[in-house]
């Protein structure tokens, strides 16, 4: 089985957000990058994939040098090949863009399923999985906390609204992973020894027989801080006397109640 | 020429999704004079024509098939994209649900098309429209221009005025459309409800959340009191998820649910930077801590230091009382 994991690097979500002085982007001084985290989950499910039905994984990525780092960790982990898309002419794109950055790279490797994290934390955009999928002819299932693979065909459990759906279909497939899926495995050290002289493979706009033809069709025009809360009022007292100030005040000022 | 706002009307199981209305109801404030439709997908879904019609869509499309009774990304993509090839619109709205965040993405690729999701503002601009949306779970907001002649939108729930429908029906407008499903491989087998709170996070009014204040997953009972008297979903923070108190699809923050409710009941919770992010754009924040220093106070519309455990049973018969009298 050919697994392929798309992983992102993404400014810590402990990081205060700062906006940079063009106003279309966030400030990156002193932002550390980390992986994804429902990536974590996807590179997880890859290894216990490979695991069970051996073959081979592969973690593909694109961005920048802070790329680096995401793909250096899947590698500690188990994964057994890393792909890293740097091209200046690559990095920060919108969604459908991505989606089809990542399709250059994935459509010819013969790949049995494809793994993704439900959404890349920041962007939060919750699209690059179907659109791969759209792009790849592929089916797909979504915010998947359950998973298994056998003779060529998924059986995946999603989470909607209040309720879980099971999804079945043929693979080759591409698979978003939410929070739930499995427990992600830390590098061990003898892992991350390994990750250190294993080669990152780079792949540029030639490389995926890209080059000039990503368009972006939307674009940020502006980022902001969101508006400040007015300052907020002390309810004191008794317990008892709290509650109700409270729901007095939810009642008759507010007006939620 | 692509013209005015295709809305993508959510149903399951025969019931319309209220935030697919509100994004119906926003639509016809932002599009401009342009014409305005509704898509519906389903089996024997005509029968709702009536409730969409309240709002007065120019036109109601309905893909009435039995491979669309249930929900399939394959077989709703192909009957969504037959719609907008139909409607010819400048945009397609949906409210943002687990099923548009699995349909849109595929419909608009399908159409070479941009897609924002979870917009909170639509900014009508000379004839073309931004969206607003929050990045980093709310810590900051994009602002976004297309650059396309079509563009999709999901709109968060809860955000969006619904206006109030006025009696009068044009049922006379449906249009079927013969959507070619193809072969759909992802099949949905089988649905099974989630245990717990019965009010979805992301379109409830009311959020009451917990964290490690409440001390263990015994105390669940008294925070479901309170919801059950507010008619509120019943939120939590990240730690007591991790710690295994509860399930994840409650989890409200950076790597849970992002949420505006019109109020926000935090117990227990310090208010971690990720959780601050998911709620912070709620209407009106109550905190209630036993820490006066806790972040989530800075944050809070009306700040209750004290015992949680003597605190909310309190509001809970306070609020039953209010309930009685009304």
């Amino acid at each position: 089985m050919k697994i392929a994991v798309c992983v992102k690097s993404v400014p810590d979500t402990e990081a205060n957000i700062k906006i940079a002085a063009d106003k279309k982007n966030i400030d990156l001084n002193g932002v550390r990058f980390i992986t994804s985290p429902y990536d974590e989950f996807a590179v997880e499910e890859a290894l216990k994939l490979k695991e069970k039905h051996g073959g081979e994984t592969v973690a593909i990525s694109a961005g920048g040098a802070e790329v680096t780092d995401v793909l250096r960790d899947c590698l500690a982990r188990g994964i057994d090949t890393a792909v890293h898309i740097n091209d200046p002419e690559l990095q920060w794109l919108d969604p459908l863009s991505t989606g089809k950055v990542l399709a250059a790279a994935i459509k010819d490797g013969g790949y049995d399923i494809i793994l993704c994290g439900q959404q890349g934390v920041g962007g939060d955009n919750n699209q690059v999985p179907a659109i791969l999928a759209e792009l790849l002819d592929l089916p797909q299932a979504t915010v998947v906390v359950k998973l298994e693979v056998d003779s060529g065909n998924f059986k995946a459990e999603r989470e909607i609204e209040g309720a879980h759906e099971f999804v079945e279909g043929p693979l080759p497939a591409v698979i978003s992973a939410q929070k739930g899926l499995n427990e992600p495995r830390y590098p061990s050290i003898k892992g991350v020894m390994a990750a250190r002289r294993k080669t990152i493979e780079t792949k540029d706009a030639e490389a995926l027989g890209i080059r000039g033809q990503i368009t972006r069709l939307v674009s940020v025009k502006s980022m902001d801080m969101p508006p400040e809360r007015p300052q907020g009022k002390k309810i004191e007292g008794d317990p008892e006397t709290q509650a109700k100030t409270l729901v007095g005040l939810l009642r008759n000022e507010a007006h939620v109640l | 020429m692509p013209q005015g706002i295709l809305v993508f009307i959510e149903q399951r199981n025969g019931h319309i999704r209220k935030s697919s209305l509100e994004a119906l109801c926003e639509a016809k404030r932002k599009s401009g004079g342009e014409p305005v439709s509704a898509l519906l997908v389903g089996e024997n879904v005509k029968g709702l024509a009536a409730e969409i019609g309240k709002y007065h869509p120019a036109k109601l499309y309905v893909a009435d098939a039995g491979a669309l009774a249930s929900y399939s990304t394959e077989g709703y993509t192909s009957a969504l994209v037959e719609g907008v090839k139909k409607a010819d619109p400048k945009f397609v709205f949906g409210a943002n649900t687990a099923m548009a965040r699995d349909l849109f993405p595929r419909a608009a690729t399908r159409m070479n098309a941009p897609l924002v999701t979870d917009v909170m503002e639509l900014i009508a601009d000379n004839g073309k429209l931004d969206a607003v949306r929050p990045m980093y779970s709310g810590k900051c907001m994009g602002t976004f221009e297309f650059a396309s002649p079509l563009a999709f939108v999901t709109l968060r729930a809860n955000v969006f005025a619904l206006d109030e429908g006025d009696g009068n029906h044009n049922e006379a407008a449906v249009e079927d459309l013969a959507a070619d499903t193809g072969t759909i491989r992802a099949k949905v087998v089988e649905t099974h409800k989630a245990e717990g709170s019965k009010i979805e996070l992301s379109e409830a009014s009311i959020i009451v959340s917990g964290g490690r204040g409440i001390k263990g997953p015994e105390n669940w009972p008294m925070l479901e009191d309170l919801c059950e008297a507010l008619g509120a979903a019943l939120g939590a923070s990240r730690a007591v998820v991790d710690a295994g108190w509860i399930d994840h699809q409650h989890q409200v923050g950076q790597t849970g649910k992002t949420v505006s409710p019109q109020l926000y009941i935090a117990c227990g919770i310090s208010g971690a930077i990720q959780h601050l992010a998911g709620m912070s754009s709620s209407k009106v924040i109550v905190a209630i801590n036993k820490d006066p220093e806790a972040p989530i106070f800075k944050h809070a519309t009306y700040g209750v230091v004290g015992d949680l455990f003597e605190i909310i049973p309190s509001v809970t018969s306070e609020v039953k009382k209010l309930n009685e009298n009304n």
